[in-house]
């Protein structure tokens, strides 16, 4: 791949016929629009902390508050007057952190078997994996409630951090990795010192999974720190619930405290963000991974 | 060595184990389930077959042709913008941004990394009636000179402030706005990966041979991007037929109004989890499916064999 910051050749002067030149010879007008829809972009996010440090009747000002208040300290004993906020947030640190581990565990192994080994039916098992998890989440709404609910798991955070472990993107993602950034030699070299194939696993090949492992880690926990729809089928009572859920369930007709919402809704958000602004790039390179090939 | 012949086996176990139980059974069961009559209050043993009746009452439900109106509309009206803004927005910013480009595609990424119910909240708050931020922005426009008498009479034609989540003709695209702002970024990043393995020196061939930027662009950059536009477009077209989250937040259930915004998605989780009907339920998601597959293939039938011919002459 080229570097992203390859600098533009410079046009000559006078050749190029409208629109596209005057589009370019006219920077200003572009990066206002661009600007600008990024202002738009990031605004909801900006009054989403804004509106947290104000109480419900401010919010609803006319004009509403452009700036932070006072009013954070209130907002949030509001929220927990409302809701067992702190086990809320709990539980999603807790679902998404047992997510990421399983699942980095899962498909790591799973993904180094399909990079290295050759085994029978190597490649019909594959095939199976992606393609059936390529097929639209909400066919498996329905009856894998019905198998959390045949298994006892309702209600019960593994039924939302054990499916989710066995992802067909991570085990893609890994076997992409392994499969290029591990050198064979390496393994071979350990099996002669006598190591056993699990060790090899253990000991050779996972510490080199760092960069890979690090990626997947933060898509996978960012899916489930986000996901409402799991939770929402599976989970009945209200200290179970996680952020996004418990946040919704405040979301009264008539009486609803915007103020307390808004702050739950920063902290809910603050995680990520930091965590986006420490690894945009790999992120996002990741993210993107295989989408590359077209 | 013969240690070596199960170790494969031994690494897959505990992944196949997951995928099988939650991931491939529950698939096979719901395409079983959706050819039964059953309530779940009642036990596993009142289930009974019902051959193709479920299929055939969803067919036949006005909801369900209504949900998929809206459906359509949606992945329409949302999924067209993301790509006709993102795709001209990633070239300029290829071709001029050198200086704080990661923040600005930073600025632009970030709603999709945060959480569609902050978002929807949020969201509500800024389209209120009275109070919210978009229509107070909307009064302050009519004291501008030029546009603002038109937009006053405008505003007064409809009868005061925009209802944006109450009102059926503003509900649907309010919701669509907000799909549109939360992958735009996502698309804008497909589209630089894409742009940033085109070489170099094809824009400067170009240049020698005296094409415009405009030129440059038609026909350069567009052919060349065919297989990511292909990718992106088939993305947006998955997600945005399973529509479920932003019009299921922003709009109460309680409220008239929640019809025009129910998606296909929203019309199967009623059927399963407010109506207890979980064989129609199902018999709706896999016709969904096939919607979805049909038009993914049509996507790559009017789009895609173009798309690899392109990538493979570039």
């Amino acid at each position: 791949m080229k570097r992203a910051d390859v600098m533009p050749q410079p046009l000559p002067a006078g050749r190029d016929a409208w629109p596209g030149r005057a589009w370019l010879s006219r920077p200003w007008l572009a990066w206002t629009l661009i600007l600008a829809g990024a202002a738009v972009l990031v605004a909801p996010l900006y009054f989403t902390f804004v509106f947290a440090t104000h109480g419900r009747t401010e919010i609803f000002n006319s004009p509403p508050p452009l700036w932070f208040g006072s009013q954070a300290l209130s907002n949030l004993h509001l929220l927990e007057e409302r809701l067992p906020f702190w086990r809320n947030l709990g539980m999603s640190l807790y679902v998404a952190g047992m997510t990421t581990l399983l699942n980095l565990l899962l498909c790591s192994m799973a993904g180094y078997a399909f990079a290295i080994y050759q085994f029978r039916f190597k490649r019909p098992l594959f095939a199976l994996v992606l393609g059936s998890m390529m097929l639209p989440s909400f066919l498996h709404m329905i009856p894998s409630f019905m198998v959390m609910d045949a298994l006892g798991w309702i209600d019960e955070p593994r039924a939302l951090y054990v499916p989710a472990a066995a992802s067909a993107l991570g085990i893609f993602l890994m076997r992409q990795y392994i499969g290029s950034a591990i050198p064979r030699d390496l393994i071979d070299a350990a099996r002669m010192d006598g190591c056993s194939e699990f060790r090899i696993f253990r000991s050779v090949v996972l510490p080199l999974l760092k960069p890979a492992l690090g990626t997947l880690g933060l898509i996978t926990f960012i899916a489930s720190w986000n996901n409402f729809v799991a939770p929402l089928v599976v989970m009945r009572s209200p200290e179970h619930y996680t952020l996004p859920l418990a946040l919704r369930s405040m979301q009264t007709p008539n009486n609803t405290e915007w103020g307390a919402l808004m702050i739950g809704s920063a902290i809910a958000m603050l995680p990520l963000l930091v965590a986006y602004v420490l690894s945009a790039r790999r992120l996002v390179s990741g993210l993107t991974a295989g989408a590359v090939r077209g | 060595m013969r240690a070596r012949g199960w170790a494969p086996y031994l690494f897959l176990a505990p992944f196949f184990v997951v995928f099988l139980v939650f991931g491939l059974f529950p698939l096979l069961f719901s395409i079983y389930l959706s050819f039964q009559q059953w309530n779940p209050a009642e036990g596993l043993h009142t289930m009974h077959s019902v051959g193709l009746e479920n299929y055939w009452y969803a067919i036949t439900d006005p909801w369900f042709h209504d949900s998929l109106l809206n459906t359509l509309w949606f992945a329409l009206v949302s999924g067209a913008p993301q790509h006709l803004v993102a795709l001209p927005l990633a070239y300029f910013i290829h071709r001029q941004v050198k200086r704080g480009r990661d923040l600005l595609v930073g600025a632009y990424f970030v709603p999709y990394i945060t959480s569609s119910v902050a978002i929807a909240l949020i969201f509500s708050t800024l389209y209120s009636k009275d109070y919210g931020l978009i229509n107070a922005a909307l009064s302050e426009l009519t004291r501008l000179p030029f546009i603002g008498s038109p937009l006053e009479a405008a505003q007064l034609a409809r009868g005061g402030p925009i209802d944006w989540l109450g009102d059926a003709d503003t509900t649907r695209p309010a919701v669509a706005f907000v799909v549109f702002w939360r992958y735009l970024g996502w698309n804008l990043v497909l589209y630089l990966s894409a742009l940033q393995v085109i070489d170099q020196d094809l824009y400067e061939a170009a240049t020698l041979d005296g094409a415009s930027t405009w030129q440059q662009f038609r026909h350069v950059t567009l052919p060349l991007l065919k297989p990511m536009i292909f990718f992106a477009v088939t993305l947006t077209l998955i997600g945005n037929l399973q529509l479920f989250e932003e019009p299921f937040i922003l709009v109460d259930s309680e409220k008239g109004v929640s019809q025009s915004v129910m998606t296909s998605a929203i019309f199967m989780y009623r059927l399963a989890f407010n109506d207890g009907d979980f064989g129609t339920a199902s018999a709706v998601s896999w016709l969904l499916f096939i919607l979805i597959a049909a038009l993914t293939w049509l996507n790559a039938r009017l789009f895609g064999r173009d798309a690899r011919g392109a990538h493979e002459a570039g």
